[in-house]
């Protein structure tokens, strides 16, 4: 506890973020070995994992960087659908499914991480509403091409078509990807282990990555691009790392997400799941990590359990209306003045017990 | 060249449509600087009130048109009191994410008032199409009077904000709202008068997009709001010929994208519209350099 | 006075009135403005900017509100991009630099409107300062290479150095944002610092401060001139600081320099009297 209190704040809450995801796997793979837990919320284990890897990644651009991104269900959606295509054709290739899960994850990260970059050259050269409304349009274009796109595998390798089923394939040959259908029967190789490893090495890199010299001018373009620039930060560079890490995390998780269920549609990374992974964002704090990760795991698993099952339809209503009075909690003078003063009284009560 | 004709004229329809909105769009950011994620909302409650108003009330349609212009002006002033007003010094960011939530408040309660069904918009555009070659080229009545309604609607505003007292203070306010503050003009009311105008075309807009295409979900007003934006962009954002010019020609682009290369990535080619005149011309075609004060 | 020899070829040569410090003379002057000009529209906001600074001088831009000041330093440091004219770094044409490019060539700055990256740390602050002399790379930093462990620690010592220009080495995990208004122009100076420039601008230092903040702070910049062997240029409205330590003044009025020499010279120049105070019914 001594050591605890030595480390500077940042390093205290990063440490406490690992403890809390470590513990909660723990508590959560022991109820699962030992069948605590019902059938429904097994079956969220490894989605809850891909989305508060998506959350994480989400704030990362949102919270570190300071911009808005509309489109991240679409690096998952790159991530989703190269991953599961990659695992499927590598079916008979490699036998061992946690290496190929692992390897799909890595075809997904790259993937995500190239159409980030293709992205980010045109995007990141705006600002503001416009970088977001752009971010929108990439997003849908996105869902756009892999609505159309048809992928076939046989003897000789893949094989591709886009706006129509033109793949000729050998004898023995199958398709993978059938456009606006989507995969059909995947196999479902993702696992909770594999999941809980995929956030914590997302929270290595963010944590890692925030707390070096890189990070730090990330955060100062955020704060002050132009006193940035004065001071010699090359503005392009910083934005394309925070953009091009946050697409490929997300690609990572699309992966992960993809080969937990037996059929993925491009229509299911829409904006409406770009805007969800917002609301875990804002809703956990921006910038703030542990946050995303308690946000995303409860608004995942909340809607599902049986006890809010009647509220399930209300559920979007009633995010809409948390998106709204966070930001008018957090942003406006006359709300946060009022927060203030109630912190303020609860912090000098608390003053008295500690040093 | 009937065929080319033919897309030319629907694309004009199509366009006299997002011009509207985005006029609704460009009035707002011009003054609030600010981009009004919800407006595409706004439309879709504004044909919702009027399908309800004729189809189950059997009220005249112009009676209806009134009524949804009614509650979809009550609805933007109120949006901007309750959501954005506290926000006005906040950075862009909370806004824009506020506006998003806002959007989503109006989809979700349309889905959880009026059920996520399909509502089959009424036609009561009705009338004899206007022929022309012989025949071989139809006008509808719904795109004459759709193409007439937003030119009246372009031309009213121009005048509007440039020869009333409330225009001109719309046009001080979004210059330099201190200055505009310190003249006297009553800022609060000049937004909510913005907010007001661009939410009762958004109900015209709503009655005319629904009569060209008539399938009517909660979700309807999202995708021409987002294009609308993209318009209001392509011409530049905070100016009125702008949003029209930039309506006509991005409805044209989207009809001809349908036509010429594929239906089904149309949408797509209309945001990559969107990404080449952001990157080529940020400030769009009409619009004007703003430079930022170091 | 120093007119350069080696690289006028190309130029026209502008015979200067500046009073090159003594210690400087013979030395290339560190920055040079010649027919330096900008229009925004139709309206030309600076024209026909001449300025030399030696090496290791403190000189002053003095003028009325709105007289073009800040409109110089942004074009030094290329905020914006000058229509005319050419300015020498240490002899070389800046023209096609962005600001990064100019920073890392030699030019820091602080602003009239303090620009400090409010959310971090005072450290951190500097140390943004710093990053282009900070070795290591994206990839050191995730994996925590032996790199980033030896680099941070030596822009943490450098950092605390610099903080103790100002003793503020005790406000180092402060959020930026959260000090007081002193401190917060005195930590802009620093981060500046840290960029390691050969020409140091600051804008308006002692806005805001009381008398003795502004002669403590005026002690401040010559110990850093003297320490840091650099040229400083400064926009003041307080006469005590300009009269006090600037070597070499340039008077700015709408846009165009109507003095320049010693702080002697400037004080009994009829026309920058005129600029200040107005004849009359003129606003001053």
């Amino acid at each position: 506890m001594k050591r605890l209190n030595a480390m500077s704040r940042t390093s205290r809450v990063n440490f406490l973020t690992y403890a809390l995801v470590i513990a909660a796997f723990v508590v959560l793979q022991a109820l699962s070995m030992g069948g605590g837990l019902s059938a429904t919320l097994q079956g969220q284990l490894v989605p809850v994992c891909a989305y508060v890897v998506m959350a994480l990644s989400l704030n990362l651009t949102v919270g570190v960087l300071g911009e808005l991104s509309l489109g991240h269900a679409g690096f998952m959606s790159v991530g989703a659908f190269s991953g599961a295509v990659a695992a499927s054709a590598l079916q008979g290739v490699i036998p061992a499914s946690g290496v190929r899960l692992a390897l799909a994850m890595l075809i997904g990260a790259v993937f995500a991480g190239i159409v980030g970059t293709l992205i980010s050259v045109p995007v990141l050269r705006l600002n503001g509403d416009y970088l977001a409304i752009v971010t929108l349009a990439f997003g849908q274009i996105i869902k756009s091409i892999i609505e159309n796109l048809y992928v076939g595998v046989d003897g000789s390798g893949l094989h591709f078509s886009f706006l129509k089923p033109t793949v000729t394939l050998e004898q023995g040959g199958r398709m993978i990807l059938n456009g606006p259908m989507g995969i059909p029967n995947i196999e479902k190789i993702s696992t909770f282990l594999a999941g809980f490893l995929l956030i914590l090495i997302t929270l290595v890199i963010i944590f890692n990555l925030v707390n070096s010299r890189s990070g730090r001018a990330i955060m100062a373009l955020r704060d002050n691009r132009i006193a940035a620039e004065s001071v010699g930060i090359n503005v392009t560079k910083y934005k394309m790392m925070a953009f091009v890490t946050s697409a490929a995390l997300a690609g990572a998780a699309g992966a992960l997400f993809s080969l937990g269920q037996n059929t993925i549609v491009a229509a299911k990374f829409d904006f409406n799941t770009s805007i969800l992974i917002l609301v875990y964002v804002v809703l956990g704090g921006q910038g703030n990590m542990w946050g995303s990760i308690v946000a995303a795991s409860f608004l995942t698993i909340l809607p599902e359990s049986d006890a809010m099952r009647g509220l399930r339809d209300y559920r979007m209503l009633v995010y809409a209306i948390v998106l709204i009075l966070v930001m008018l909690a957090t942003n406006s003078p006359a709300i946060k003045g009022l927060f203030g003063q109630i912190l303020d009284r609860t912090r000098s009560k608390k003053g008295g017990n500690t040093p | 060249m009937v065929t080319f004709l033919t897309n030319l004229i629907n694309g004009i329809s199509l366009g006299s449509v997002y011009a509207i909105i985005a006029l609704g769009y460009t009035m707002v950011y011009g003054i609030a600087k600010m981009l009004n994620f919800a407006h595409g909302d706004v439309i879709m409650v504004g044909a919702y009130i009027c399908f309800f108003a004729v189809s189950t009330y059997e009220l005249p349609p112009l009676l209806g048109v009134i009524l949804a212009m009614a509650v979809c002006t009550a609805l933007g002033i109120v949006i901007e009191r309750l959501a954005y007003k506290p926000l006005r010094q906040a950075p862009s960011l909370a806004v824009l994410i506020t506006a998003i939530g806002v959007s989503y408040f109006l989809q979700n309660g349309a889905q959880l008032l009026w059920s996520s069904n399909n509502k089959m918009f009424p036609t009561f555009i009705k009338g004899d199409a206007l022929v022309l070659f012989d025949g071989q080229l139809h006008v509808s009545r719904t795109t004459l009077v759709t193409v007439i309604v937003c030119v009246v609607i372009m031309l009213v505003l121009t005048w509007f904000t440039g020869q009333t007292k409330m225009g001109k203070a719309m046009r001080a306010c979004s210059e330099d709202k201190g200055a505009a503050q310190l003249m006297g003009i009553n800022v609060d009311t000049t937004i909510s008068v913005t907010f007001a105008i661009g939410s009762a075309l958004a109900a015209i807009a709503g009655v005319l997009y629904m009569s060209s295409y008539p399938i009517l979900v909660p979700t309807t007003g999202s995708m021409p709001g987002i294009k609308a934006f993209t318009a209001a962009v392509f011409g530049g954002i905070g100016s009125i010929p702008g949003a029209f010019l930039g309506g006509l020609l991005l409805g044209i682009i989207e009809i001809f994208a349908g036509a010429y290369i594929s239906t089904q990535l149309a949408n797509a080619i209309v945001f990559a519209v969107l990404i080449v005149v952001l990157l080529v011309k940020p400030t769009g075609l009409l619009g004007k350099q703003i430079r930022e004060k170091v | 006075m120093t007119a350069p020899k080696k690289n006028a070829t190309k130029l026209v040569p502008v015979p200067t009135t500046n009073r090159i410090p003594e210690r400087d003379v013979d030395k290339a002057p560190i920055l040079e403005c010649r027919h330096l000009g900008i229009d925004f529209g139709g309206l030309t906001a600076v024209n026909e900017f001449d300025m030399a600074i030696g090496r290791t001088e403190i000189a002053g831009l003095i003028g009325p509100n709105g007289a073009g000041k800040t409109t110089v330093f942004n074009l030094l440091t290329k905020v914006y991009q000058p229509t005319r004219g050419t300015i020498l770094l240490d002899g070389k044409d800046t023209h096609g630099m962005n600001t990064v490019q100019v920073n890392r060539a030699g030019i820091a700055r602080t602003f009239q409107n303090i620009r400090l990256f409010d959310n971090l740390s005072v450290e951190d602050n500097v140390k943004l300062g710093l990053h282009n002399h900070i070795g290591y790379g994206m990839f050191s930093g995730i994996l925590r290479l032996p790199a980033y462990w030896k680099e941070e620690r030596v822009a943490h010592e450098r950092a605390l150095e610099l903080l103790s220009i100002f003793d503020m080495q005790d406000m180092a995990n402060a959020k930026a944002g959260s000090l007081p208004y002193g401190a917060q122009r005195r930590l802009e100076i620093v981060r500046a610092l840290g960029t390691n420039p050969s020409l140091l601008l600051l804008d308006e230092p002692a806005a805001g401060m009381n008398p003795s903040e502004t002669a403590e702070l005026m002690e401040n910049i010559v110990k850093i001139r003297d320490t840091f062997q650099i040229a400083v240029l400064l926009i003041e409205h307080d006469m005590s600081l300009v009269m006090g330590i600037c070597e070499g003044i340039c008077v700015l009025n709408f846009g165009e320099i109507i003095a320049k020499g010693t702080p002697e010279d400037i004080q009994n120049n009829p026309e920058v009297i005129r600029a200040y105070l107005g004849t009359k019914n003129e606003e001053g």
